[in-house]
C-alpha cells in the first residue's frame, strides 16, 4: 500500500475543504525559516516519515520564531529512524487544541465495504481508544454506491454522545474525509488527532492516508513512484526492481531487499519464490535451515522468461550471497521452463559461483530441470533442479549441503569445458535482429545459424513468430513492429534452447535500467 | 457431489479472445467444463475453440440460453465493468481471475452482487476445480496435467494461494486422498468468497467429509472460520496450515491480503483461534496429507 506523507495527505484533505494548519513542506533549515516567516506565528516542525511515535524520537518540535524553526529543522533533517532518513519537514502553525477526536475510514474485508470510524477522544491509536473508551467509539459501514450521507455521519457522531453544532460540524467533516478516501481509493484514511480549537474550529492536526496499490495508476497526480508497502524507504535495487515490474504488465514481480552490506559466508541466501503462498512456505524452509534472506522475491502469474531473468540479475546484485534458492508452490499450473530459461541466462551471464537449488514443479517440469542442470559445467557453481515431488524442506536441505560442500572446496574452478561458459560472440556483418517489448534486442548470427542442424529456435519460440529464410536461418514471420509490440513474448527459447540444442547463434539482450551501469 | 462447479454448469468466458482467455478456455473445455459462449466487446461473430463469441453478455444469453457461471480473463482496470455486466445480465456466479483489481472496484462488485443474489470467487484467483467434473479458471494449466494430478475423493480443498491450491491437492492425491472440489479463494484483501463462505459450501456438500485449508497472515478469514466452527455452523473436520509465520508486521509478502496490520491477522492469533475450536493445525505444510489421513481414518 502506498502511504502518503502527512503533508501530502493534508493537501488532499484541504482540497476537500477540511481545515488543515497553515504550512508547507521544507527540505532545508533555510526553507523551514522562510515558511515560518511566512506564517508569522509560532510553528510546529514535523518530520515527514512513515513511522509512528515521531514525537518520542524528537521528530516533532515547537518553534516560537523563524530562527527556532530553522534550528528545529536542522535537528530533524537527516535524523535516522527505523532505517528511514528524514528528508523533509512540515512547518505549520501551532494549533490551539481544546479537544481531540479521531476520524477514520478503512476498507473492511469482512463486510466488503468501507467502514467509517469516529471517536470522541483522539491522539492515540484507534485500537487503544476502542479498548479504553469503547463507549466513545462509533462505526458504520458505507454503501459504496450511495456514499456516506450527511445524516448518517451525524448519527454516528451522536452515538458518542456529542450534540449540537459540534455534532453537525463533525458529521460534515466525516463526509469530507470519506470523500477523500473514496476519491483517492484509500485503504485507510485517518485524521488523528482531529482538533477542536479554542475558537471552535475543527482542524486536521495530523493524518495518515494509504492508497490502494492497485489503484495508484488512476491517481498519477499523487506522484507515487513505488506503489508498494515498505516500512522504510525503498533501496536502490528495490527501485530498479519496481521499474522492471512497472514496465512489464505480464505476470507479477515482487521484490523486497531483506539485507544490505553483508559479507560472504554470513549465511545470506538469495530467495526467489513463485506464487505468494508457496513463496512464504519456501522462505520458511530456508529459514529453518538457519540461513538469512538477502531478498524476498516472487515472480508468478505466468511471467515471461525475461522477467524472471531480470529478477535473478537483481537478486544477484544484492551482495555476496552464499546460495540461491528458488522455490514456489511446487505444483504450478504454468509451464515451468520459461522460468528455467530466465534463471539459466542470468546464472550463465553472472557466472554464478555459489550453489543454486531451484524447485520448479508443475507443468513441463522435466524440461525445466533439464535446462537448469545444463548449467553444471558452464558456471563455477553447482545447480540442482527439483520437481513437484520434492518438498521445500528437502530442497532447502540440499542447498545447505551444497553450501557446506562449496565452503570446503574454497572456490576451485570447476568448469569442465571452458567453451561452454558463454554464448559465442556475434559477428555484426552477418547478424539479423529485432527489438522486443521491454526494450530488448534479439539477434541471430546467421553465419552460425547456417551451420545449425537442429534449427531448434523455430520450435522453441513460444509465439511461433520465426521462420527459416532461404539460407536456413531464422527470421521473423511477422513485421518487426509487431514483434516489438509484444508478439515476441521474450520466451528466451531462441537463446537458451539455441545454446543447449542448437548452434548457439541466438542472443537476447535485455536491459535493466539502473543495474547495467 | 462437489461445490460451485460440475459438468452440468453452463459457463461463459469473458475475455475469451485474449491470450490467457483462449488458452484457459482450451483447458476448461478439454477437462469437461461446459463452456457455452464467450464475450469480447467488438469481437462478436468470431469463435474460440469452437465456442461462439458475442459482443455482450446479454447477447450471449439470448443466443445460447441461461448462463450459470462467468469466468473473467479481463485486464484489471476493466474488471469492474465486465463483472457488473455479468451480474446485471443475471449470472449468479463469477470467477474473477486477474490480479491487481483496485479494491474499491471489488467493493462495487460486491455490493452489486449482494443486491442481485450473485456471488464471485476472486479476484486474483486461479479458480475452482472439481476432479473429473469441471474446472473454472486455470487450475492445472492443461487438462492432461489436471487429470494426472487430481482425482475425486472425500476432501474439500480451500486456499488463499493459487499455487498452493494445486500443490495441496496434489500432495493429498499422492497420499491416496481425493477431493470433492478445490477452491482458490484469491490472494487479495477483499475477495468475494472467502474461506468462511467456502466452508459453508462444503458443509452443505454430502460428499465432503473433511476440509483442508491453507490460510495466511492478514485479513480475518481464518478467525471467521473458527467462529463458524464454534457456532456449530461448520461441523466437518478441518485440517489447516497457516503460511507467513516468518513475516514481520507491516511488511507485505506478495499477496495483498497477506499483511499484518495493527496486530490483527497474525500467524499466532490464527493458529491459536483455530486450535481452540478443535481444528487440526499442522506446523509443516508437508504434514497436511498425513494429518488428513489420520482425521479421515477416525470418521
Amino acid at each position: 500500500m502506498a502511504r502518503l506523507h502527512e503533508y501530502q495527505g493534508k493537501a488532499l484533505l484541504k482540497q476537500f475543504k477540511v481545515t488543515v494548519p497553515q504550512g508547507r513542506v521544507a527540505a532545508t533549515p533555510e526553507e523551514a525559516r522562510a515558511v515560518a516567516e511566512e506564517i508569522g506565528k509560532p510553528v510546529m516542525v514535523k518530520a515527514q516519515a512513515w513511522i509512528t511515535g515521531r514525537a518520542s524520537v524528537g521528530g516533532i518540535r515547537k518553534a516560537a520564531t523563524p530562527d527556532e524553526a530553522a534550528e528545529a529543522a536542522r535537528a530533524i533533517l537527516g535524523l535516522k529512524v527505523k532505517g528511514f532518513t528524514v528528508e523533509q519537514v512540515l512547518v505549520e502553525e501551532q494549533v490551539d487544541i481544546a479537544r481531540e477526536f479521531y476520524a477514520g475510514v478503512i476498507v473492511d474485508d469482512r463486510a466488503q465495504a468501507p467502514l467509517v470510524m469516529f471517536a470522541g477522544v483522539g491522539g492515540t491509536g484507534i485500537e487503544d481508544i476502542a479498548r479504553e473508551h469503547p463507549d466513545k467509539v462509533a462505526t458504520t459501514h458505507v454503501d459504496i454506491e450511495f456514499g456516506l450521507q450527511d445524516y448518517q455521519a451525524r448519527d454516528l457522531v451522536r452515538k458518542t454522545g456529542i450534540h449540537g453544532t459540534l455534532q453537525r460540524d463533525l458529521g460534515a467533516l466525516l463526509v469530507q474525509l470519506y470523500d477523500v478516501a473514496r476519491t483517492y481509493e484509500a485503504r485507510a484514511a485517518e485524521i488523528n488527532p482531529l482538533a477542536l480549537t479554542a475558537d471552535g474550529k475543527l482542524v486536521a492536526a495530523d493524518c495518515r492516508i494509504t492508497v490502494d496499490d492497485y489503484a495508484v495508476f488512476r491517481h498519477k497526480d499523487l506522484g507515487i513512484t513505488i506503489a508498494r508497502e515498505y516500512d522504510r524507504p525503498p533501496t536502490r535495487l528495490e527501485k530498479i526492481a519496481y521499474d522492471v515490474e512497472a514496465g512489464d504488465y505480464r505476470g507479477t514481480f515482487y521484490f523486497i531487499q531483506m539485507a544490505e552490506d553483508f559479507g560472504p559466508g554470513e549465511g545470506y541466501v538469495g530467495f526467489h519464490g513463485a506464487g505468494g503462498g508457496g513463496s512464504m512456505m519456501s522462505m520458511d524452509a530456508v529459514l529453518r535451515q538457519g540461513y538469512k534472506l538477502a531478498t524476498f522475491v516472487d515472480t508468478s502469474g505466468n511471467p515471461p522468461a525475461s522477467k524472471v531473468y531480470r529478477a535473478a540479475k537483481i537478486i544477484l546484485a544484492t551482495g555476496p550471497i552464499d546460495g540461491y534458492f528458488g522455490s514456489g508452490s511446487g505444483v504450478a499450473s504454468q509451464e515451468q521452463f520459461y522460468s528455467a530459461r530466465g534463471l539459466f541466462k542470468a546464472f550463465l551471464e553472472a557466472q554464478l559461483a555459489v550453489p543454486a537449488v531451484i524447485r520448479l514443479g508443475g507443468n513441463a517440469e522435466d524440461k525445466a530441470v533439464e535446462i537448469l542442470e545444463a548449467l553444471n559445467g558452464r558456471i563455477p557453481a553447482k545447480v540442482e533442479g527439483y520437481k513437484k515431488d520434492d518438498s521445500p524442506d528437502f530442497c532447502a536441505a540440499r542447498l545447505d549441503a551444497l553450501i557446506q560442500e562449496a565452503r570446503g572446496k574454497k572456490q576451485e574452478v570447476q568448469i569442465t569445458n571452458h567453451e561452454l561458459r558463454i554464448t559465442q560472440p556475434l559477428n555484426h556483418l552477418t547478424t539479423y535482429s529485432f527489438e522486443t517489448v521491454t526494450g530488448g534486442t534479439v539477434t541471430y548470427d546467421h553465419a552460425i545459424c547456417a551451420t545449425c542442424e537442429s534449427k531448434v529456435c523455430i520450435e522453441a519460440c513460444a509465439m511461433k513468430i520465426l521462420k527459416l529464410d532461404e539460407a536456413g536461418c531464422p527470421v521473423l514471420n511477422i513485421a518487426p513492429a509487431d514483434a516489438k509490440k509484444g508478439r515476441c513474448s521474450e520466451c528466451l527459447g531462441c537463446e537458451v534452447d539455441c545454446l543447449l540444442y542448437g548452434a548457439g547463434g541466438g542472443k537476447v539482450t535485455l536491459p535493466i535500467p539502473g543495474l547495467d551501469a | 457431489m462437489s461445490i460451485l462447479i460440475d459438468q452440468t454448469k453452463r459457463v461463459l468466458v469473458q475475455g475469451i479472445t485474449g491470450r490467457e482467455g483462449a488458452a484457459r478456455t482450451r483447458l476448461m473445455v478439454d477437462y469437461g467444463t461446459q463452456v457455452v459462449a464467450g464475450v469480447t466487446p467488438g469481437r462478436g461473430g468470431e469463435s474460440v475453440e469452437g465456442i461462439p463469441v458475442y459482443d455482450t453478455v446479454v447477447e450471449a444469453w439470448e443466443h445460447v440460453g441461461p448462463i450459470d457461471i462467468s469466468v473473467l480473463f479481463i485486464p484489471a482496470p476493466l474488471v469492474r465493468s465486465a463483472a457488473l455486466e455479468a451480474i446485471d445480465a443475471g449470472v449468479k456466479l463469477l470467477v474473477i481471475v486477474p490480479d491487481r483489481v483496485p479494491i474499491y472496484d471489488v467493493l462495487a462488485i460486491a455490493k452489486r452482487a449482494k443486491s442481485a443474489g450473485a456471488r464471485f470467487v476472486g479476484p486474483n484467483t486461479l479458480g475452482v476445480l472439481s476432479p473429473d467434473k469441471g474446472v473454472l479458471g486455470m487450475i492445472g494449466g492443461r487438462a492432461a496435467a489436471a487429470r494426472e494430478w487430481f482425482f475425486p475423493g472425500p476432501v474439500g480443498v480451500a486456499s488463499r494461494s493459487g499455487g498452493i491450491t494445486s500443490s495441496m491437492a496434489y500432495y493429498l492425491a499422492r497420499a491416496g486422498i481425493g477431493a470433492t472440489t478445490l477452491v482458490h479463494v484469491g490472494g487479495d484483501a477483499v475477495v468475494g468468497l472467502p474461506h468462511p463462505d467456502v466452508m459453508l459450501e462444503f458443509e452443505r456438500d454430502p460428499d465432503t467429509k473433511a476440509v483442508v485449508m491453507f490460510g495466511e497472515i492478514g485479513t480475518s478469514q481464518e478467525e471467521r472460520v473458527a467462529d463458524l466452527i464454534e457456532a456449530g455452523a461448520f461441523t466437518k473436520p478441518l485440517i489447516a496450515y497457516i503460511g507467513g509465520k516468518a513475516a514481520k508486521s507491516g511488511t507485505r509478502f506478495s499477496h495483498a491480503g497477506a499483511i499484518v496490520e495493527g496486530g490483527r491477522g497474525t500467524y499466532e492469533g490464527k493458529v491459536a483461534r483455530l486450535r481452540e475450536v478443535g481444528a487440526t493445525v499442522v506446523e509443516q505444510f508437508m504434514d497436511l496429507p498425513g494429518a488428513t489421513k489420520a482425521v479421515l481414518a477416525k470418521l
